[in-house]
């Protein structure tokens, strides 16, 4: 059984492009569980074609405690076999979401959802690492690799630089390695380029390019992944293209993450920022 | 440097050198010898050493425990886990005069009992609910608080939203209390935290109806082993009217009151000289240190009170101290003769170790040790004064530090509390808890030491003692 676990800034199509992923990897017959790691609980609506699945920590709150809980109440199975779950947590402001990831994660293990059929389970876990709790996916005896969705924007790759230097943390404690960027192009000028670049700086390499298409949007709106939706669609390919190199990959590295200044001068060499004679007093100005 | 006090850092020299450099270092700065002059400061109020057994409380049990718990008509709700609330349940000596239940909540345990999903959902729909309940199954509560447990300020619930709600539609008043165990380095900060929500959301909210130019109020007597109750007797012989004790005994709206009253008399400086200085401030009403252990500390207590006030005070207080001379000179001359000399080392939280000084010397002893569990500088500096030179002093003493302190030392009598007292009578010294004084007391007042000569005269001189031989005299 492989964890693999998806991280990536907000918004940046992690729970598309895993579930689409997901779909194609079961369509090449292989067993797959997902587990959404974000309070949101929108990872598993394409596979599930549902607006939102019963989640661990809703039906625990609903019975009282974890322990009331029966596995097949929160472990649902969609298309083509894949295993769906969710942890859930609370509306944004209140409690502990961190929490809420850790306790479902340990319910779903202490009741049995690992199974030894299973070839894939992939974690799809909220943006940024902002808490213990949302690097729970990542600690020993969970997923050893780590895919980081990002685009050519500069915050995703922020973001991304950010995911690698919690990635670091983990490698020397649990041993987690990183597989390398998927690019969700935003059509940002030589997008593939900078991401390919970036790749490298951080000691790994961009594995796919996922160019835009709007019959992600039409899939998405009937409450189903590419694959399911229009199987003959080019796009569809590029998630298959995008499957088979994740299952095929065996270059897992512990990232060299960089830092802001480096990252700037990376954006700067592919034309995002201007020439740093250009920019002095500009941000200054700015701030007075 | 006196041969005093080079004596004594020759010991405590010999007690560190066993630590590494680093932990050395800073535990030398804890344990000095006493200099009078107050030239060779304790450093105090600073983290604990991990792996060195402290016996330190928290943020949790300052504020429930010790400042907001003996406040009798109130309810006061662990809020987080079960366990905090369960395991600090009725283990402070805390007396309370009532009908529990009624007008009397002290011997209760109220928890919200904290699960997974409060954690990962937020625990204050659950608040507001268990605050209707209590209200349901105590009508006559006067008011709640809320004491949060660590989880409360790690998840971020807003519980001073809900309290403010819930005093609207209650119609009594919630305190939110913000004294996670996190917070600081001892249950010292639990004291100010508390000392804060009262000033906050009680003091002042009510008026004095009827005043008298005798009216004080007993600050930091937490009336263990009925003390509060023994001080309240004696300043009531003079004339005084004491119109509100903070907070044994206590009741929210004696707590209100105060601002209403001439002078704040304060016994346990440590605990609330906030709240204090606060009424100082804001309202003018000036405060003093007292100390009601042992007749000389009484007599000139009660003196210096006197001054304050008028003549009939004055004439009322001598009256008064002449009525319970013989009566204190009995216990002298009855104790004194089985006492003298005796040798006594004292480690208790933040104001005995200085306020039983006199009363052990009106019984003839010596005091060769003392030191703080969560004392402040201003602590030490009123200490200073009242030991002999050279005396050992430890702050936030490790249970090494104590053991090895004791065997070197010799001491005739260890007083100090539960944490300590079974490992210094397995080695075969005599022991007093100077905490909840060994289910005995009061300790306060006229009343109170003639118990506590008897006590320190039944552990020292029990011929128990005499069947064990302690690790020096084998």
């Amino acid at each position: 059984m492989r964890q693999i676990a998806i991280y990536g800034k907000g918004g940046i199509g992690k729970s598309t492009t895993t579930q689409n992923t997901v779909a194609a990897i079961a369509e090449m017959g292989k067993k797959v569980m997902i587990v959404g790691c974000d309070p949101k609980a929108d990872s598993t609506r394409l596979i599930l074609h549902s607006k939102a699945q019963t989640t661990v920590m809703d039906l625990a709150r609903e019975k009282g405690t974890v322990e009331d809980l029966e596995l097949k109440d929160v472990l649902l199975t969609g298309y083509s076999g894949i295993k769906c779950s969710e942890s859930g947590g609370p509306e944004p402001g209140v409690g502990c979401a961190g929490r809420g990831v850790i306790t479902a994660i340990n319910f779903l293990e202490e009741n049995g959802a690992y199974t030894k059929d299973l070839d894939f389970v992939f974690y799809d876990v909220l943006g940024d690492v902002v808490c213990g709790g949302f690097a729970m996916p990542i600690r020993e005896g969970k997923a050893q690799e780590i895919y980081i969705v990002t685009s050519g924007e500069m915050m995703a790759m922020y973001a991304a630089n950010n995911i690698a230097k919690g990635i670091l943390k983990y490698a020397h404690s649990g041993g987690v390695r990183l597989g390398g960027l998927i690019c969700n192009s935003r059509q940002v000028d030589r997008e593939y380029e900078l991401i390919d670049a970036l790749a490298k700086r951080l000691g790994t390499k961009l594995i796919h390019f996922i160019p835009r298409d709007n019959v992600v949007q039409r899939a998405e709106l009937r409450r189903m992944t590419v694959i399911e939706y229009s199987k003959e669609h080019p796009q569809a390919d590029e998630y298959r293209k995008l499957a088979k190199t994740i299952v095929d990959n065996k270059d897992m590295v512990v990232p060299t993450p960089i830092t802001m200044d480096e990252l700037e001068a990376l954006l700067m060499e592919y034309g995002f920022l201007e020439k740093e004679s250009d920019m002095i007093g500009v941000a200054e100005e700015a701030a007075a | 440097m006196s041969v005093a006090i080079a004596k004594t850092q020759e010991i405590i020299d010999d007690i560190l050198k066993v630590y590494p450099e680093k932990t050395r270092k800073k535990r030398a700065l804890h344990i000095k010898p006493n200099d009078t002059s107050g030239g060779c400061p304790v450093k105090s109020n600073m983290k604990s050493i991990p792996g060195v057994m402290t016996a330190r409380g928290c943020a949790y049990a300052g504020s429930k425990g010790v400042v907001w718990g003996p406040v009798k008509d109130m309810v006061h709700l662990s809020h987080g886990p079960v366990g905090c609330g369960h395991y600090s349940w009725a283990t402070r000596r805390n007396l309370a005069s009532g009908k529990p239940g009624v007008d009397n909540f002290v011997p209760f345990h109220f928890t919200s009992d904290f699960q997974e999903r409060d954690i990962v959902y937020g625990g204050d729909k659950r608040l507001e609910t268990i605050l209707r309940e209590i209200k349901t199954l105590f009508p006559l509560a006067k008011g709640i608080t809320i004491q949060s447990e660590c989880p409360i300020g790690l998840i971020g619930d807003d519980i001073e939203a809900v309290a403010k709600k819930m005093t609207k539609e209650m119609g009594i008043p919630i305190v939110p209390v913000r004294c996670e165990g996190f917070r600081g380095v001892s249950q010292s900060l639990g004291h100010h935290i508390a000392n804060d929500s009262i000033r906050d959301h009680v003091l002042g909210k009510k008026k004095l109806e009827e005043k008298t130019p005798y009216d004080v109020a007993l600050i930091g007597d937490y009336n263990i082993g009925g003390d509060a109750w023994a001080v309240k007797e004696l300043l009531e012989e003079i004339g005084y009217r004491v119109v509100s004790i903070w907070s044994g005994d206590g009741t929210l709206d004696g707590l209100s009151v105060t601002p209403d009253v001439k002078l704040n008399i304060i016994h346990c400086y440590r605990s609330m000289n906030y709240i204090c200085r606060h009424m100082e401030e804001k309202y003018g009403i000036p405060w003093m240190e007292v100390n009601f252990f042992g007749p000389s500390k009484i007599k000139a207590s009660l003196r210096k009170l006197a001054e304050r006030f008028d003549d009939s005070i004055k004439e009322k207080t001598e009256e008064v101290i002449k009525r319970h001379e013989s009566e204190m000179q009995k216990v002298i001359d009855k104790y004194r003769s089985r006492l003298e000399g005796k040798k006594i080392m004292l480690y208790v939280g933040g104001l005995r170790p200085r306020h039983t000084i006199g009363a052990f010397e009106d019984l003839g002893m010596e005091i060769i040790g003392a030191g703080y569990e969560f004392g402040h500088s201003d602590d030490y500096t009123r200490t200073y004064p009242m030991l002999k030179e050279g005396v050992v002093l430890f702050d936030d003493v490790t249970h090494y530090e104590f053991e090895e302190l004791v065997k070197k030392l010799k001491p005739d009598l260890v007083a100090s509390g539960i944490k300590e007292k079974y490992v210094f009578q397995k080695m075969g010294l005599p022991f007093r808890q100077m905490h909840s004084w060994d289910y005995s007391g009061p300790y306060h007042g006229w009343k109170g030491f003639s118990i506590f000569a008897r006590d320190m005269d039944m552990a020292i001189n029990s011929p128990t003692w005499g069947l064990i031989n302690p690790p020096w005299k084998e």
